[in-house]
């Protein structure tokens, strides 16, 4: 019981932090029809960004400040106005493969420049064990699952109950009429890239002290949030949330219960059969489908 | 025009032909290991074509079929079975599951399918992991033989890389007849406009099961080859990335056009053989390669070749128009 309780509580952890990564992939996909297969690699970024201010002779918090704002600049400012915005005339397909070939520059840019090897990172989170209900639990899972639900919660709370939260979601729903009213859409979804890069960052600074800095480590991270976003609903924060946490916890207790070699593939079932019984995912709204 | 026109494309068959044939005559082991590699690259991304470029089905799971038709031609030639009946198995394997993969196309669209097939993908690279009673896992199957056509030997590299042409030669025709059949045309229909097709009396669901499970049986053809070509195989190169891979070579090479894939597969197998001299940075300068290219054509390098023709026809044409009045005017 006690081991459950354990794997829901290391479930929840990553899968919070899968949410904050699905969340900015549904943001891209619903303001601006990109769907960014690089995710993942904007992931493992920031964390090498934060490494490479670290070596540089800065201490850890200049670091991290460093890395969100090179961040914002290379994968919010130059993701939108160097590719996507070139790209976007051309349709959804050709997008979504220049984020692929986005993916291999990044992780081979890493590889080149910094390292090949595994990097420890230092967490944000002290380490050591704290007593939950009873179960001893530790500090790292906690601490990340509340630094994701803060960060989450608030954006959520930023997009229902700001001006500009309004203006986005108007601009992620009709960009035209948003338009006629008023709303500036371009600087709105600049905006959007901006938020998403401050989520990778974030999720970076959270899940690489517990996985390690590595090049390639972007590809199961990406995999997994566009799995979360797609289970939850692509086109509803709330959704991109829920699938996350869905996904986290799956992913754990698959690897307990099922098999370590197959438990990649649990997600992956779920995915096929929301896709296949419930296409607008479990929380999202059928879309409207122009033919 | 046209007529000279004609006679140049094949003129330039010909040279390409003889070419491919001759040139590579004196190369050495590994010049003929790369070609032949292109040779299985293009088919495989020959039946990508038909299903994104002709039926308009995203796949991300190509590189899982040529997976299935490597492991099917490993495990029977290891165990003494020849390599056409190899080929068979794995033809009908591929063709069975592509067809079962194509369900959810008539589901789903676009990106939703892209993440079934990426899903796919995936799970059958777990299945090359951990099955190792079937695959050896990540040990991988060595000493895969290669075949003996029509009595001829083909272990040395040339040979070999003449079976490679050679298939690659007879699917080309395969695809070329089956392109101009009604066949290609119903597909066509379905990428344009599948509800028009529908209501023309086409039955979209079949054509659309068919193009996936056409495309991933040439997927299965390739792996067929790919085994005897590298005689070692493991999962890894057959995991996602090899899916990824071969859906730039089709959008490359431009999606929809018959020699799309082998410009594509010409691109992604020699333009790192080229850029080795950049050592580490060659991956960097291919993406960002395919990158631009994007930005300034997104159907790919036969997209810009088909939009100077076409813009070419419309100025030749309205220079036609041009003098049609003038003629008219002096013609009573």
């Amino acid at each position: 019981m006690s081991n459950l309780f354990d794997l829901l509580v290391a479930g929840l952890a990553t899968g919070a932090i899968y949410a904050v990564v699905a969340v900015g992939f549904t943001l891209l996909w619903q303001t601006s029809q990109t769907i960014n297969f690089a995710q993942g690699e904007f992931v493992m970024l920031p964390a090498f960004l934060m490494l490479a201010a670290m070596q540089a002779g800065a201490p850890f918090w200049l670091a991290i400040v460093i890395g969100i704002l090179l961040s914002l600049l290379l994968l919010g400012l130059g993701f939108k106005l160097l590719l996507v915005d070139p790209m976007l005339r051309h349709g959804v397909l050709p997008l979504a493969i220049a984020t692929m070939a986005l993916a291999i520059d990044i992780k081979e840019a890493v590889k080149q420049f910094f390292s090949a090897e595994a990097s420890p990172f230092p967490s944000v989170v002290p380490a050591g064990d704290i007593s939950l209900l009873g179960h001893t639990v530790s500090l790292q899972s906690i601490g990340v699952l509340v630094l994701a639900i803060v960060a989450v919660v608030g954006l959520t709370l930023f997009l229902n109950h700001t001006s500009i939260g309004h203006q986005m979601q108007a601009t992620a729903q009709n960009p035209t009429v948003a338009r006629i009213i008023g709303v500036p859409v371009e600087r709105m979804i600049l905006l959007t890239f901006l938020i998403n890069a401050l989520l990778v960052a974030l999720a970076s600074l959270l899940i690489t002290p517990i996985y390690l800095a590595k090049f390639s480590s972007g590809e199961v991270l990406g995999q997994a949030a566009f799995i979360a976003a797609i289970v939850g609903g692509f086109n509803q924060v709330r959704g991109a949330i829920a699938g996350g946490l869905l996904i986290g916890v799956v992913d754990n207790l698959a690897a307990a219960y099922v098999s370590t070699q197959y438990r990649a593939a649990v997600p992956l079932i779920l995915l096929i059969a929301v896709i296949l019984f419930r296409p607008q995912g479990l929380l999202g709204r059928p879309e409207e489908r122009t033919v | 025009m046209t007529g000279t026109m004609r006679y140049l494309q094949i003129a330039l068959g010909v040279v390409v032909i003889a070419g491919l044939v001759l040139v590579p005559m004196n190369f050495n082991r590994y010049g003929l290991f790369i070609l032949s590699q292109w040779a299985v690259m293009t088919i495989a991304a020959m039946g990508l074509n038909l299903t994104l470029g002709y039926a308009g089905q995203v796949s991300l799971a190509q590189g899982a079929f040529v997976g299935i038709g490597a492991y099917a031609a490993a495990i029977m030639t290891t165990q003494g079975a020849p390599l056409i009946a190899a080929l068979v198995v794995a033809i009908i394997l591929c063709f069975a599951v592509g067809w079962l993969l194509g369900y959810p196309a008539l589901r789903v669209q676009h990106h939703y399918l892209a993440f079934v097939t990426l899903a796919f993908s995936t799970l059958a690279f777990l299945v090359f992991r951990n099955e190792e009673w079937l695959t050896k896992g990540i040990y991988g199957i060595s000493n895969i033989p290669r075949p003996h056509v029509f009595g001829f030997a083909t272990n040395r590299p040339l040979p070999f890389y003449y079976l490679c042409l050679g298939s690659l030669g007879l699917v080309s025709l395969a695809m070329w007849w089956l392109i101009r059949s009604p066949w290609g045309r119903a597909f066509l229909a379905l990428r344009e406009n599948p509800i028009r097709a529908l209501s023309l009396g086409i039955d979209t669901r079949r054509y659309t099961l068919m193009a996936f499970a056409i495309g991933s049986a040439l997927g299965g053809v390739a792996g067929t080859l790919y085994a005897p070509l590298t005689q070692y195989i493991d999962p890894v190169p057959f995991n996602l990335s090899l899916s990824l891979d071969l859906l730039m070579m089709v959008i490359v090479g431009g999606a929809g056009f018959f020699f799309g894939p082998f410009l594509g597969a010409m691109i992604a197998v020699l333009l790192p053989e080229w850029l080795r001299f950049t050592q580490g940075y060659y991956l960097m300068l291919y993406a960002i390669a395919v990158i631009l290219l994007l930005i300034y054509s997104p159907t790919g390098i036969l997209g810009i070749l088909d939009r100077y023709l076409s813009e070419r026809r419309t100025k030749t044409a309205s220079a036609l128009r041009a003098v049609a009045p003038s003629r008219l005017e002096t013609a009573p």
